[in-house]
C-alpha cells in the first residue's frame, strides 16, 4: 500500500497536460457525480440537505446492492437479467414465512421462523436461483443471457404463484408466534443511517475484498478476460461462474428484503426491471460488458449517479419521461466517453513513445 | 534499430513505382509496429514482402488496404497522395487484397461472394442472373470451370483462392496483395496459383506477395523488400540474390549464432507418457497412441508441422480434453485422472502455442498474468487474502530472472512486445514451480533477439533439472536444441532421434513417414528406433 502511494507521488512530479487528461477521463464517473449533486445543489436549495442524501441514499442503496452481484457476473464476461424477478421472488418467500409460516400439513403443524431465519431462509433461497443459473450456463452450456432470461419468467411467476397474485401485506409477525421484528430491516437506523445503507456499505467493503485481495476475484477477472487462458492456469471455470451467480442472486435476495421490509409488504411484481438500472450502474461504473475490466468502487459510485439523477429530477419536478429521456442519454455517454478514453490512451502511448 | 537510409536504393530502369509509402510509422499501445517505413511497389512487378513474424508485414499491409490507420506518414499512389480509410476505400484506388484465412462467406455462393457488399441491382432487387453471369465471365478468364451457384464452403481451397482472385479483379485490382497465399495449397496447387499470378502479370496486374516460403519467393518474385523490426532492411532485386541473403537480412545475424547449446546432466526418468490417445470427431485420431519419457534436465523437441496434432497433444497432457485417453506418470505420480489444476499443482506446467488466445489474459496486467496460476502462494497465513508484497516479490524476481523488458509490471501486457510476452507466460509457468515445462511453439511470433533469450531460458531450465518438452516446426531450431527429437506427423510418433544421430534429411523421412501407409508405419518406426 505504502509503495502505491510513493510511486502515486512520483508520478505527481512530473505531472504533464496528458495526466491530467487521462485522469480526468479515468475518475469521470466521479467527476459526473460531483457534477450531478452540484447542479442540483445550486437548482433546489433544499437538495443537499443531510435528510435528503440519506433518503437518496436509501434509494441509491438498492441499486448498489444488486449492482455489485451484477458487477462480479459482468467481469466473467456474463449477464444476468434474472436478479430483478429474484427481487420479487425473494420478498415473496419472506412475506410468505413471516405472515403464513411453514405448514407441514401431514404433522398438522404451522412453524413460524423467527425474523433471522426468514432473512436467512430468502438469502439461501436466492443463492439457490442463482447457483441453478451458474449451472444451466456451465454444465449445460447455454448462453448466460438465454439461462438468466429463462430465469427471469421462472422467478417471476414463483412470485406470482406463491399467494396467487397477492400481495402479502402488513408482514410484521405476531407476538404470539416470536417472529416480530422483520419491519425493523428497513425501518431501523444505525448512527444515523439506515440499515440498508450500512448493508450497502459492508457488501461494497467486502465485494472491494473479494474482487481486489481474493484469489476467487482475480479468477473471475481473467475468465471474463480470457476463458481458456484461465483455464489453462488452473483456474476451475465452471465452479468460479457458478459461484458469481450465486453471488448475483444473494444480492438480490437482499434487496428483495429490503424492500419487503421497508413497504412492510410482499408484492410479486416487486423489482420489475431491476436488472435493467443494476447493469446500467455497472456499465456508467466502467465495467466493460465484454469481462474483464471494471471495478466494485466504480459500481457503486455508478449506482449514486443514476439515484441522484433520478431523485433529483424528481424533486425539480420533470415528468417521468423527461426522466427517462436523460437517463438514457446519461447512460449511452458513459460509454461513447469510454470509447473515447480506448482511442486516447493508444495516442498517449505514441506520444509517450516520442519522448523516449 | 536499423535506419532505413541505409538502404541501398534499387531502381528499375524499365519501370517505374506505382505505389509506395513515406515515412509510414504505425504505433500500438506499448510497440512501433512500423518505424519510418519507406515501402516501393513497382508496377506490374511480383513485389515480394519478406520479414519474420511480427517484423511488421502483416501491418504494412493492413495500412495499404485501409484495415488498419497509420499514425504519421503518407502513401503515394501514381504520385498522389491517397488515404486509405477502408477497404471500400482501398478497392476504389485499385488496390485489393487477398487474405491467408481467405475471407469467403463459407455458407454463400461463388458469385454472392464476388459481389458482396457490392451486389448488381436491378430496381433494387438483387439481379442473380447478371451476377452469376459476371461472376462466370471472371472465372474464365481465370481459365477455371467452377459453376458460379456453388457455394464456397464445398470448394476445395485451391479453388476457393480462384474465387478470392475473381473477387479482387471484379474491384478492377491494379495492386493486388497476396498474404500467404500458399500456406494451404498442396503442391499442385501451389503450381497452379504461380501460373495464375504470371497471367495477372502478364495483364499488367501490380502483385505484392507475402511469404515466408523462401524457395517459393526466389521463383516468383521480381524484387524483393525484407522488413525487420518495422523498418525495411533491404530492397534488391530477387534475380541478385539467394536464400542465405534473405535469411541473414530477415534474422540480421547469421543463423548460427542464434542458437545455444550447452552439455547438461540428463538424470532419471521424470515424466512418462503412453498411449495418449484422442480421437478425431469423424473418425481416426487427432493424437494417435503416443508414448514417451523424459528425462530431468533434458530437452525432448518435438517436430512437427502445424496440425500434426502437436498442441493437442499438450493439451491431452495438461488435462484440458475430456476425450482425451491414455496414461501419465509424474515422477512416480500418476497423473493420468487429474483435472488442470491438480496437473499444474503436481507441477506440470503448459506455455501455449497461441500466447493472446490461450496464454494470456489481455485485459490484465503484466503482474496479474505473471501470478495468475500460482495465486495459491501468496496468501496470508490464513489462507484468505492476497498479499501483495509477496506478489511483488514473486513478480520482481521473475521479471529479473528472465529479463523482461517492462517499465512497471502493473502495466497492462498487451503493451509489451510478443518476445515480453511470451516470457510473461514462461513466467507464469516457471511460478507455479513446475518440474517438467511444456513449451509449444515458444518462439512463435517473436523477434530474434528475444528468440535467442528464450532459447537461453531453456537452457538453464535443463540444467537446474527441469524436463523441457518443446515443440516446433522449425527444422534448424529443433536440431540445435534438443537433446532428443520425436517427429510427429498426422497424430503419430513416427521417429526419434538422438541429437548425434539427428539431421535434417532424417527429420524430413520420418515426417514423410506419417503421410504414408499406416502399416507401413510401424515398421519403420522400429526400423527407426
Amino acid at each position: 500500500m505504502s509503495e502505491g502511494k510513493a510511486t502515486k507521488t512520483k508520478q505527481l512530479s512530473h505531472i504533464t497536460k496528458i495526466d491530467i487528461q487521462q485522469l480526468i477521463l479515468r475518475g469521470r464517473v466521479f467527476l459526473a457525480l460531483i457534477i450531478v449533486i452540484t447542479v442540483f445543489a445550486l437548482l433546489s436549495p433544499g437538495f443537499l440537505n443531510i435528510a435528503n442524501l440519506i433518503i437518496m441514499s436509501k434509494h441509491v442503496a438498492i441499486f448498489a446492492i444488486l449492482g455489485i452481484g451484477m458487477t462480479f457476473v459482468i467481469l466473467s464476461a456474463g449477464i444476468d437479467l434474472s436478479v430483478g424477478s429474484i427481487v420479487g421472488l425473494s420478498a415473496m418467500i419472506a412475506g410468505g414465512l413471516i405472515n403464513e409460516g411453514i405448514q407441514l400439513p401431514q404433522f398438522g403443524v404451522i412453524i413460524y421462523p423467527n425474523a433471522w431465519m426468514v432473512i436467512i431462509i430468502t438469502l439461501l433461497v436466492g443463492i439457490l436461483m442463482g447457483a441453478i443459473n451458474g449451472i444451466v450456463i456451465t454444465r449445460f452450456k447455454v448462453a448466460p443471457f438465454i439461462a438468466t432470461l429463462g430465469m427471469l419468467y421462472i422467478a417471476r411467476g414463483f412470485a406470482g404463484l406463491r399467494n396467487n397474485g397477492y400481495t402479502f401485506s402488513n408482514i410484521i409477525g405476531k407476538a404470539e408466534f416470536g417472529n416480530t421484528g422483520f419491519d425493523k430491516l428497513g425501518a431501523s437506523t444505525f448512527l444515523g443511517l439506515d440499515y440498508s445503507i450500512w448493508i450497502m456499505l459492508v457488501f461494497g467493503l467486502v465485494a472491494y475484498f473479494v474482487t481486489t485481495r481474493l484469489p476467487f476475484g482475480r479468477h473471475v477477472y481473467a475468465l471474463g478476460g480470457n476463458r481458456r487462458a484461465a483455464a489453462l492456469s488452473g483456474v476451475r471455470t465452471n465452479r468460479t461462474v457458478t459461484i458469481v451467480y450465486m453471488i448475483s442472486g444473494l444480492c438480490s435476495a437482499m434487496v428483495g428484503l429490503i424492500i419487503a421490509s421497508q413497504l412492510v409488504a410482499a408484492h410479486p411484481a416487486t423489482g420489475d426491471s431491476f436488472e435493467l438500472t443494476a447493469i446500467a450502474a455497472v456499465v456508467l461504473g466502467g465495467t466493460s460488458l465484454m469481462g474483464g475490466r471494471g471495478s466494485i468502487g466504480g459500481t457503486i459510485i455508478g449506482a449514486f449517479v443514476i439515484g441522484v439523477l433520478s431523485d433529483g429530477l424528481v424533486i425539480l419536478g420533470f415528468s417521468t419521461f423527461l426522466q427517462k429521456i436523460i437517463k438514457g442519454i446519461v447512460i449511452v455517454g458513459a460509454v461513447v466517453i469510454d470509447q473515447i478514453q480506448i482511442g486516447m490512451q493508444e495516442r498517449i502511448a505514441l506520444q509517450r513513445q516520442e519522448l523516449k | 534499430m536499423i535506419k532505413s537510409s541505409t538502404v541501398n536504393n534499387l531502381s528499375y530502369p524499365d519501370t517505374g513505382v506505382i505505389m509506395r509509402t513515406e515515412n509510414i510509422t504505425k504505433v500500438f499501445p506499448g510497440t512501433v509496429a512500423l518505424n519510418q517505413v519507406n515501402y516501393k511497389i513497382y508496377k506490374g512487378k511480383i513485389n515480394v514482402l519478406v520479414g519474420e513474424n511480427g517484423a511488421g508485414k502483416s501491418t504494412l499491409m493492413k495500412i495499404l488496404v485501409g484495415n488498419e490507420q497509420y499514425t504519421k506518414g503518407r502513401v503515394i499512389l501514381e504520385g498522389e497522395d491517397i488515404h486509405v480509410r477502408s477497404p471500400q476505400d482501398a478497392s476504389r484506388h485499385g488496390i485489393s487484397i487477398i487474405y491467408q484465412e481467405l475471407d469467403l462467406c463459407p455458407n454463400m455462393s461463388i458469385a454472392e461472394n464476388i459481389f458482396l457488399a457490392r451486389e448488381v441491382v436491378h430496381n433494387g432487387i438483387i439481379d442473380k442472373k447478371m451476377q452469376q453471369h459476371l461472376a462466370h465471365g471472371l472465372i474464365q478468364r481465370l481459365e477455371h470451370k467452377i459453376n458460379p451457384s456453388t457455394l464456397v464452403g464445398d470448394l476445395r481451397i485451391g479453388a476457393q483462392q480462384i474465387v478470392a482472385i475473381a473477387k479482387a479483379l471484379s474491384q478492377n485490382a491494379q495492386i493486388l496483395v497476396m498474404d500467404e497465399p500458399t500456406s494451404a495449397l498442396n503442391t499442385a496447387e501451389v503450381k497452379v496459383l504461380f501460373r495464375l499470378i504470371y497471367e495477372l502479370k502478364s495483364k499488367g496486374i501490380t502483385i505484392v506477395y507475402i511469404s515466408h516460403k523462401l524457395d517459393e519467393i526466389l521463383q516468383i518474385g521480381d524484387c524483393i523488400t525484407v522488413l525487420r523490426d518495422g523498418s525495411i532492411v533491404a530492397e534488391e532485386a530477387v534475380k541478385n540474390v539467394d536464400m542465405h541473403w534473405i535469411i541473414e537480412k530477415m534474422i540480421g545475424r547469421k543463423l548460427e549464432a542464434l542458437f545455444t547449446h550447452k552439455e547438461h546432466k540428463i538424470g532419471e526418468t521424470l515424466f512418462r507418457v503412453e498411449d495418449i490417445t484422442l480421437p478425431r470427431v469423424g473418425g481416426g485420431y487427432v493424437v494417435n497412441h503416443a508414448s514417451f519419457d523424459l528425462h530431468k534436465g533434458e530437452i525432448l523437441g518435438i517436430y512437427g508441422l502445424k496440425g500434426a496434432g502437436r498442441s493437442e497433444m499438450f493439451e491431452c497432457l495438461i488435462g484440458a480434453n475430456p476425450r482425451a485417453t491414455g496414461k501419465i506418470w509424474l515422477g512416480d505420480q500418476d497423473i493420468g485422472g487429474y483435472t488442470t489444476l491438480k496437473r499444474i499443482q503436481a507441477g506440470l506446467v503448459l506455455v501455449p502455442e497461441d500466447r493472446q488466445r490461450d496464454g494470456l489474459v489481455l485485459t490484465l496486467s503484466v503482474a496479474h498474468n505473471m501470478i495468475l496460476a500460482s495465486l495459491k502462494k501468496y496468501l496470508d497465513r490464513f489462507g484468505l487474502f492476497l498479499v501483495s508484497n509477496k506478489e511483488k516479490k514473486a513478480v520482481n524476481a521473475s521479471i529479473k530472472e528472465l529479463s523482461i523488458r517492462v517499465a512497471d509490471p502493473k502495466n497492462p501486457v498487451v503493451s509489451l512486445s510478443g518476445g515480453n510476452q511470451q516470457k510473461v507466460v514462461v513466467a507464469k509457468g516457471l511460478l507455479t514451480s513446475p518440474k517438467v515445462l511444456m513449451l509449444d511453439e515458444p518462439t512463435r511470433g517473436i523477434d530474434v533477439g528475444a528468440k535467442h533469450e528464450i532459447f537461453e531460458i531453456m537452457e538453464d531450465l535443463a540444467e537446474q533439472g527441469y524436463g523441457v518438452l518443446f515443440v516446433s516446426s522449425e527444422l534448424k531450431e529443433i536440431l540445435a536444441m534438443s537433446d532428443r527429437i520425436l517427429v510427429m506427423s498426422k497424430g503419430t510418433i513416427t521417429g526419434e532421434f538422438t541429437r548425434e544421430e539427428a539431421n535434417e534429411a532424417k527429420l524430413i523421412d520420418a515426417l514423410v513417414l506419417g503421410n504414408g501407409l499406416k502399416n507401413k508405419n510401424v515398421n519403420n518406426k522400429q526400423e527407426v528406433k
